[in-house]
This record gives structure tokens, sequence and C-alpha cells, in this order.
């Protein structure tokens, strides 16, 4: 245990030496705090389920940071409240697929033959499928809802962690270690659960957080689109379609989630960035950089 | 003198085979690594098996350890055959017979610490207690020469040398009564390889080893081993005690092979090296006598009948006209 | 022997995580016209970095030459114009060969192309002693003719059977020792005054490592052409040098004529070194202590912390370059005079 807090107090430490992976780093870190404290950090915390009709429209002013929405409900409230939906749609559809897609991923890279083909098959058959159509279609049979937004989601995303997994076991049994671990007697569940595994996270933990972003960018349209969950849930795709009738004139209606999509993905992205390049060359010895 | 005791090790025109396939996967013909080879290691001994690249000593070395299956022949181990046994039973020979790579630090995962590393074969194989096991560790940790505090420490965090050494408890831990070596000595400096070969000789005394010691390196090879056997393509040339051998090598490969070791002092060997071309490729390998392509005293019988492998002047020799 | 190379108080450094690394700390060296010199040393002592420093193809961003001079047929090859050294010096008067014969050729084209574009740029027969003056200048038919006749002649020099077929083929249909053989060619074709030849067989085997010795040595002492032969294997340097100089941890030890080097070896370093080798008695001698790091190396004499016959005075000051005999340097205050094999 002590070992992998130390380990990742290390990654911090050398992810905030690169100033875009700092940037994702704290742009998370946002997404995460405005999620947690929505309660505490929002203006109008009811706003997400009363209607102020009187106040519809408003622009930024000092009562309404962020102007109000078509029912008069505080926008810099609901996007608060926005945030707490993106993170779970992101962390359940994305843990899905891990849960999918590693052990599918180990088992197809250990094994040499039609077990192994028939699996990478099958998930090529999945990443084939587009996110969105699989949506709409899961939408139209089971109707529009967060669990169903999750699930088509999760669905579609677990082959690129197969995929991954797949390629670095295959990789890795070439490794010395790997062969005179067998040579010693392991069996295959302990080779690959207690040797492959952990020498795989880092491809794995790049994915997911790449997978995050692209999960929640995804999430954000189809909640565009209307196949999310259903209102008053202030979900960020869903305000921006709202808004759509309003623009150009309440242009905060927009920009507000827009924004907040924007900022979240690409946190996500740089963070996911930074980690692929701390966490793999790390051992490299390097000649240092010229100052 | 007594009689010679049972071979501990024993193989028996042991082959293995790698089928060599077309673009398309369909199987062109067969590249015939080890092609019937028969030896015996008695315990306590050290053999030393030397050729160069594509002899298949290397094969032999990942065959008998069960890396591959065999093809065809026998391992016989403390007279048990252990070629063909289920899986689950060939991993608790590893008990008895481990193999030791080129790089043994390398056989290291880079994520575990020492001490789980080498506290691993003993939970697979054994079900000592956590402080049994603590004692066991300790104990082969002093063998090798390293400290205590070793095992706090990640691979990368210790020098080659000493990775060498943790490669080397790790396979220790199980006792082992034979160790397959390869190449172990390989692309290291002179002084460093010294110190190398020490570890091997006390290690061997302290847990009454029995070695088959894989080299290209003929010196490291007079000095470690009390038997040599010479690999040419997949076969056994020439087989006996290392002074024997090396004083008056009778099969014109071994003959060529000593001859181009470059020594100190004296004339320069290579102004007089006689052997010309190189090994034919091993997926072709040519009839009767492997070596006949660059011998000097190929025949036509040499074509025609492949030699097996004869006494002679106290060791065995492959040859028509030795 | 005329004087070719002549490095005088070479200091190179290398950067580290750690800081700067001191691989080469002062180094003279000394090769003489048709002269083979070897340069032994372990891992480390920073042969292969000399190599390198002297072709002047030091990676830019992570070494720093600090000092010295590499004096090649009279003028400062660091001091020159880069520009002039690129055209007549490297890959013309002196040429490389490198120690992995599998990744020296380019695996996308054939042979031949790979030599005639050698040829195209380096070429004896070039005018001005230089080749076109940009990438799209043209390679005169007269002289491609000529080239392409060296180059066959010069495969068959280095026994390459069917040397026009061989030009037509891909590299991967050679073996490694084919393509030693081939680097050989590709390092005499230019005519240079020095081949460096960077541990050219410790990738071969043993029956080709022979076949090749034989061979470069009968080709260099045939056209008068100096060699470095960088390898840590002693053997080899006894197989196919003149004169041995060996080199600990960025500093030179001792340079002798191989029979005065391996026969009458002075300094401490090369007598252990020598011991080191196995013996057919099955002595097997280690040297006690381990190399040093080059980023905090020990002062003075490097070899100091693990010789036997260290003072304070090793400790204090590198000892200066002393002549034993007309040509056997060494460097080591307490040489010792006794003949190998007297016991240490």
């Amino acid at each position: 245990m002590i070992q992998n807090v130390s380990a990742a107090w290390f990654v911090v430490t050398r992810l905030a030496r690169d100033r875009s992976a700092l940037i994702g780093l704290v742009l998370i870190a946002l997404l995460v705090l405005a999620a947690v404290l929505a309660p505490v950090l929002a203006t109008h915390p009811d706003d997400v389920f009363e209607l102020h009709p009187s106040e519809r429209l408003k622009e930024p002013s000092g009562a309404h940071w962020l102007g109000t929405d078509r029912m008069g409900a505080d926008v810099y409230s609901r996007l608060l409240f926005g945030a707490r939906i993106t993170i779970l749609i992101g962390v359940i559809a994305v843990g899905a697929s891990l849960a999918l897609g590693v052990p599918i991923g180990l088992v197809a890279g250990y094994h040499h033959g039609w077990a192994s083909d028939l699996l990478m098959r099958v998930s090529d058959i999945f990443l084939a499928v587009p996110q969105v159509v699989l949506a709409i279609a899961i939408a139209q049979t089971l109707g529009p809802s967060l669990p169903n937004v999750i699930l088509a989601l999760s669905v579609t995303y677990w082959p690129w962690f197969a995929r991954v997994v797949y390629a670095e076991t295959r990789a890795l049994q070439k490794e010395v270690f790997v062969e005179s671990t067998t040579a010693l007697g392991a069996s295959p569940w302990r080779l690959t659960v207690l040797h492959v595994l952990p020498n795989i996270a880092s491809p794995i933990i790049v994915r997911a957080s790449i997978g995050m972003g692209f999960t929640i960018l995804t999430a954000a349209a189809l909640g565009f689109l209307g196949l999310g969950p259903p209102p008053p849930t202030p979900e960020w795709g869903r305000t921006i379609a709202e808004s759509r009738e309003f623009l150009p004139d309440a242009w905060w209606y927009a920009a507000a989630p827009g924004v907040a999509i924007f900022l979240t993905v690409m946190g996500f992205n740089l963070l996911g960035d930074g980690l692929r390049d701390v966490l793999d060359p790390r051992l490299r010895r390097s000649a240092a950089r010229d100052g | 003198m007594s009689a010679p005791a049972a071979p501990l090790l024993e193989l028996v025109d042991l082959a293995r085979h790698f089928p060599v396939r077309s673009a398309f996967g369909r199987r062109v013909g067969w590249l015939r690594a080890v092609d019937g080879v028969s030896l015996q290691v008695r315990p306590g001994e050290t053999l030393g098996l030397v050729g160069e690249s594509g002899c298949g000593k290397s094969t032999l070395g990942k065959t008998v350890m069960g890396i591959y299956p065999p093809t065809a022949g026998e391992i016989r181990f403390a007279g048990r055959e252990i070629g063909r046994l289920p899986r689950r039973a060939r991993r608790a020979v590893a008990k008895d017979l481990q193999y030791v790579y080129q790089d043994p630090g390398a056989s290291l995962d880079p994520r575990w610490k020492i001490g789980p590393s080498l506290h691993e074969p003993l939970r697979i194989h054994t079900r000592l207690t956590r402080t049994e096991r603590d004692r066991e560790v300790g104990a082969i940790l002093a063998a090798v020469g390293l400290p205590d505090a070793h095992l706090d420490l990640y691979p990368h965090e210790l020098s080659g040398g000493q990775q060498r050494r943790v490669g080397l408890a790790r396979i220790l831990t199980l006792r082992p009564r034979l160790v397959i070596l390869d190449e172990p000595t390989s692309g290291l400096d002179v002084s460093v390889q010294a110190s190398v070969l020490k570890l091997f000789r006390s290690l061997q005394e302290t847990f009454a080893l029995t070695y088959v010691f894989i080299s290209h390196d003929l010196a490291v090879v007079r000095a470690m081993c009390a038997g040599i056997a010479v690999m040419y393509l997949g076969k056994i040339v020439e087989c006996g005690p290392t002074t024997r051998v090396f004083e008056a090598p009778r099969h014109p490969y071994t003959q060529s092979l000593l001859a181009a070791v470059p020594r100190i002092g004296g004339r320069r060997v290579t102004a007089d090296f006689a052997l010309e071309g190189e090994p034919p490729n091993p997926r072709d390998i040519p009839s009767g006598c492997r070596f006949r392509t660059r011998c000097p005293l190929a025949q036509a019988r040499c074509t025609a009948e492949e030699p097996s492998l004869r006494p002679l002047d106290g060791r065995t020799v492959a040859c028509h006209f030795a | 022997m005329a004087e070719l190379l002549a490095v005088r108080g070479l200091r190179v450094d290398f950067a580290t995580d750690r800081g700067p690394a001191q691989v080469l700390d002062g180094i003279n060296l000394d090769i003489a016209t048709g002269e083979v010199v070897g340069l032994v040393g372990e891992s480390g002592c920073g042969k292969t970095t000399l190599a390198r420093a002297i072709l002047g193809i030091l990676p830019e961003g992570a070494a720093r030459i600090r000092g010295g001079e590499v004096r090649f047929q009279g003028t400062d090859l660091l001091r020159q114009d880069p520009a002039t050294v690129n055209e007549h010096v490297r890959g013309r008067a002196i040429t490389f060969i490198p120690q992995d014969p599998f990744t020296s050729f380019s695996p996308l084209f054939p042979i031949g192309t790979q030599i005639m574009d050698l040829m195209k740029w380096k070429s004896p027969r070039a005018r001005n002693g230089a080749g076109p003056s940009s990438i799209f200048g043209r390679y005169p038919r007269e002289r491609h003719r000529a080239d392409r006749e060296a180059v066959l002649d010069t495969l068959r020099a280095v026994q390459i059977p069917e040397p026009a077929r061989a030009l037509r083929r891909l590299p991967h249909e050679f073996s490694g020792g084919q393509r030693q053989r081939l680097m050989i060619a590709m390092a005499l074709l230019p005519q240079p005054d020095l081949i460096i030849a960077d541990e050219p067989t410790t990738a071969l085997d043993v029956t080709i490592q022979a076949q090749i010795l034989r061979l470069l040595r009968a080709l260099v002492k045939e056209r008068g052409v100096s060699v470095l032969f960088t390898t840590h294997d002693l053997g080899t340097a006894h197989e196919i040098c003149d004169r041995v100089v060996v080199m600990y941890a960025g500093q030179e030890m001792e340079a002798a004529p191989t029979d005065a080097f391996f026969g009458r070896p002075a300094h401490p370093y090369t007598r252990q070194l020598l011991a080191s080798v196995p013996g057919p008695d099955g002595e097997i001698r280690e040297i006690r202590g381990e190399v040093p790091s080059l980023v905090t190396p020990p002062s003075g004499c490097r070899f100091h912390p693990r010789c036997d016959y260290a003072t304070a005075e090793c400790r204090d000051q590198r000892p200066a370059p002393r002549a034993l005999a007309s040509d056997h340097g060494v460097r080591c205050h307490h040489p010792v005079d006794a003949p190998a094999g007297a016991g240490a």
C-alpha cells in the first residue's frame, strides 16, 4: 500500500513539471471540486428544481454570476450540479468499459489460438458501431435516461481497453522476466494477475484518462440530442440544446455549459498526455536537456 | 575407480524442430534446431556446451527446461522422464531443475521489490510460513553476497552486478539440483566475468549444484567445466573431458573452433586460420555429415552417411575420419 | 614512422541526470601511418567516446569537449571549420566500421544503392576531393563507371562471392560476417588514411571473427592504411594490432607495441587485466573493487582505489606520460618492472 502511495506521489510531482499536464490536472481538480462541493458553492442550490419564470433569461450580474436560463434558474448553480452528472457518467461508463475490456484483453493476449482471435474479432465488431447511433437505438427502445446513456457508452468503449491490453500483454510476453517466472513454475493465473497487470497498468491508466474526456464529450452530444437524462436534470449537453432557440441574445446560456464541456474534455486529454509521458519513460535515462 | 554415479540428467536423441512457414502460414519446412542430441550429466559435474550461433545450444537448454516441448527423444531427470509430462507436473519439476538467463537481472519483474521477488518461488512451490520464508531468503542473500537492505529496493535501484546476484538468488531459493546457465558471461568485461565465475563456483560448493554451462567462450568453458560437448548445427560432434578435448581435438570442427580463439602471447592464430565459409542455414541442413561443406577431410562417404558419436581416445567423436 | 593522428589532452564531458560525467580526462593518443593501434578497455572506459570524438560525431546536446586537440595530418580537427571536416575528413580521410553489423545498413535499399551513394560523395575520384555541391548535383557518368569498378574490385578483395549480383541484394540477405565484410569494403573505398573500427568483431562468432581479423589486417597492411581498433577482448587486440593502448575510466594508462604490452606490462591495471583472463589452469583472478562513477571520479590516477601499489601521490596527481622504452609509454607513479606472470 505504501509503495503505491509513494509511487502515486512520484507521478504527481513529475506531472507537475509538465506545464500542459499541470493545466489538465488543475482543470480536473476544479471539476471534481465543483461536483463535490456543488451544494456549498452554488449561489442558488434550489434552482435545480425550482422555477422562477419572472427571472428568465437575465444577463450575468452580481446576483446571478452566469445569468439565468429560460426557466429563470441560475445558470451557474445548475452548471455545478451538472458537473456531478458529468463525472458520474464518465466514471461509470469508463469503469464499466475497464471491467469488461481489460479481462477480455488479458485472455486474448495470453492465449495464442482461435479463442484469442475470436475475442479480438468480437471487439472489432463493437468498435465498428458508432456510439451515437447505438445510443439513439437504445434510447428509442428503452427510453432516454441516465442509465441508458451509460449503457450505450460502456458497450461501445470497452474494445479500446481490450485492444490496448491485448497489445501490451503480447508485447510483455516476450520479456525475459515473464518467461523466467513461467520457468520458475508460476501458473498462468499468477503471471497474469500479479505480473502482467501491474506492468501494463500505465497504458490502461492513460487510456482511461483520455477515455473520460471522450466519453464525456459523447455523453454531452447524447444529451444535446435529447437522449440523456430528462429535465429538470441540469445535464450540460441538454442545457446547450435548450439554449439554442435563445441564441445569440442569451449567449451566456449556451456559453457556460459549452465552455465547461470544453475545459473538462481538454483537461482529461492534457492529463492523459501528461500521464503517458510521465509513466512510460520514467525508467529511461536521458541526456539532460540543454538549458 | 568406483562405479560412476547414475546421471542426474540424461538426454536420449533429443530433438526440437521449429516449423518454417511461408507468408500464407503454410508450413514449408523445418528448422531443426536440435536434431538428435544424447548426453549425460552426473551429479556435481559441470558440463560445458559450446558452439557458435545457430548450433542449437540455447534451444537445447530451453527444451530441457521445458520452455519448448521436445519434438522427439527423451529427457530423463533423476531417472524420471520429464519431456512429456502434463503442464502441472512439469511445473513441479522446476523446483529441482532451473535455468539462468544470460542476464539474470532481466528475469526480475521491474515493478516488484526484491523481497517479494525472492519470496515468490517459495510461495509457488512450498507451504512455508512467512517467517520460514524470511529465513530462507536471508540465507540465500548471504550466500550470494548481498545485504538484507536490498530486499526493499527495486531492481532498477541496484547495479547490474547486484541485479545478477538477485536473479541467481531467486532461482537458488528453490535449492535446485541442476542449473542450466545460458551464456552467463556473454558481453561482460573480463574483470566482471571473473567475479561472476567465482560466484558460480562458490554457489556450486555451497548448494551442491550440477551445472550445464552453455557458452560460446571457449576460454571460460575451459576454466569452469570438467566436461565439454561441442555442438554444430543441432548435433554434438565431440564430447569428453575438457582437458583432453582442448589438448588434442579430434573432430575437424573442434579443431577449427579451437584454432580460431585469439590467444595472448605467441603467434597470431588468425594468420593461419583455414576454415572458410559460414555455417549452412539451419533450415537446409546438408545430408550426411553436416560439417562436410566446410570440412578439409570431406569425402564421398561424408555425403552419404551421417557419422554417429563413437568413442575415440578418451572421448566421443562423430566423424568418419577422425 | 610518421605521425598521422595525435590526440593531446582531450577532455570530454557528458551531461547526465546527476551532473556532468567526465568521460575523457586528458587523453593522449598517437597513431603513425600504416599502424594498427588497439584501444582496449572495459565498458565505460571511454574508448568509444574517444573514437567518436576523433570522428567528430559526439552527440551534440549531451557531449561537450572541454579541451585538448585532435591533430590529424598536422591540423587540429576540433578547431577546423566543421563543413571542411565533414567533406574532406569524415568518410574520406577517416572512415568508420561500426560494431553492430545488423543495424549498420538501411534495410530498405539494396547495398549497391547504398555503396554507390557513398561513392557519389566520398569517392577518391571526385573533383576537388569533394562530391557534388548539393544533393541535386550530378554524378558524372565516367566517374560512376570508374567507381563501380572500384566497388566490384573491393568486394572481391573482401571475399564477397559474385559481387555484381551481391550489389542488387538487400542487407538482410547477408549474414553478420558478410555484412562486416561489406562495411570493411565501404571503409576502404574512399581510400582513407585512417580507419576507426569500433569493436567490429564483438557481435560475430569466433570462427567468423578469425576470418574477418585476418582479412582486415591483410587489407590494411597491403594499402598502408592505419587502423584504430577498439575492443574489450584482449585476445583480439593481440591478433590484429601492432600497438595497444589501454584505457581505464577515461584515462589512458599504458601504450606499447603488442609484444611488450602483453609480455612486459608495466601498469598495475594492465597486469591485473591480463591476469583476470581465464587461464587454462582454471584459476580465476578478479580485480577487487568496482568501476568508479564518472560523475564523481577518483582524483589523480583513477585506478588508485583498486591498485595494490597506490600511494598518496597517486591520489593527488595524475601521472604524466613516462617513456619506459622508445615506444612503450605508461602513466603511473609506480610502474612495475618485472615481466608478466611473475606474481602480482
